[in-house]
């Protein structure tokens, strides 16, 4: 016959085989602070070449043709700053799941990366019709809108942590619609800072 | 206390019988793979498992192919997941009723 000890050894196996088998737990809390430090690099990339340079905000330019010069120096700077983020996140989540004996692309890793792909996949084709209607303003709040939405739905097969993450992004992306002149701003501490932050307290909850 | 070992059913003693159930609980299918590398078991100890829950007809299987391959689903009947539940049930009694 069981005893105790093998009733709750039963349960925090069903508990712990239910978690395995639904979330996704190979995210590297250093990931969230190197994206945050490639996003702040960014930023003040995309600051010093692309706002002080011309001594006037960007969407002020007149000039369509040097906006439109200006605008693809920045997607790839956009886009460059998110192959870098998503290679860390990859290549530390390899690193992590090894040493934690898990297969890397196991169901739940799939039903993370389609989960958080509908979003970002819907954004990416948003900014890109703002991009072609001249409303360049809202690129900083767009991203960070729809990323904080794919955050959101990632959530749940996640750390559930990354749920705040998420809605802190949304906040920040509608502070930087309203506030356009500050759009940047907005999108250094959301994308940058907030990373970090997150980032920081995730290594520390759960990999020290 | 008696009347709660009753309701211990049987087929869940195993580690990997448990685990089956648990994971099939909270995903809709799964199939043979998922399964196994959840578990962490060998092929013929997952399938030996998995036909015994069958014959109890607490899981079902959905057969298909992908890429001409075989694939085998497998999915939590209502039976299954009602006992499942009453042998979760049971062991939180028992627990308490130890403490």
């Amino acid at each position: 016959m069981k005893n105790e000890q093998d009733y709750i050894r039963d349960i925090t196996e069903i508990r712990s085989m239910m978690e395995r088998s639904t979330k996704f737990i190979s995210l590297s809390g250093l990931s969230g602070i190197l994206a945050g430090i490639y996003a702040l690099v960014g930023a003040y990339v995309a600051y010093r070449l692309f706002f002080v340079q011309n001594g006037t905000v960007l969407y002020n330019i007149t000039d369509r043709q040097e906006m439109y010069g200006e605008i693809a120096n920045l997607v790839i700077l956009a886009i460059t700053i998110l192959v870098l983020a998503v290679g860390t996140a990859i290549a530390l989540s390899l690193r992590k799941s090894k040493t934690q004996g898990e297969k890397i692309w196991n169901p739940t890793a799939r039903r993370l990366v389609i989960n958080m792909a509908i979003p970002l996949v819907t954004g990416g084709i948003f900014i890109l019709i703002l991009l072609s209607k001249g409303l360049f303003g809202f690129l900083a709040g767009a991203t960070l809108i729809f990323y904080g939405m794919a955050l959101i739905n990632a959530s749940k097969f996640t750390f559930e942590e990354i749920r705040s993450l998420g809605i802190v992004q949304i906040i920040m992306g509608l502070l930087a619609s309203y506030f356009i002149e500050y759009g940047l701003l907005f999108w250094a501490l959301g994308f940058g800072i907030m990373h970090i932050v997150y980032g920081i307290v995730m290594h520390l909850k759960y990999e020290k | 206390m008696k009347s709660y070992l009753d309701e211990l059913h049987k087929a869940f003693e195993s580690r990997v019988r448990l685990g089956i159930m648990s994971t099939l609980a909270v995903n809709e299918t799964l199939d043979f793979t998922a399964l196994k590398e959840f578990l962490e078991v060998t092929d013929g100890n997952l399938a030996s498992h998995l036909k015994a829950l069958e014959k109890e007809e607490f899981i079902g299987v959905k057969k298909s192919f992908v890429d001409r391959k075989p694939n085998t689903k497998y999915f939590m009947t209502k039976q299954g997941k009602k006992a499942f539940e009453a042998h979760i049930t049971a062991l939180e009694k028992l627990i308490r009723s130890q403490k």
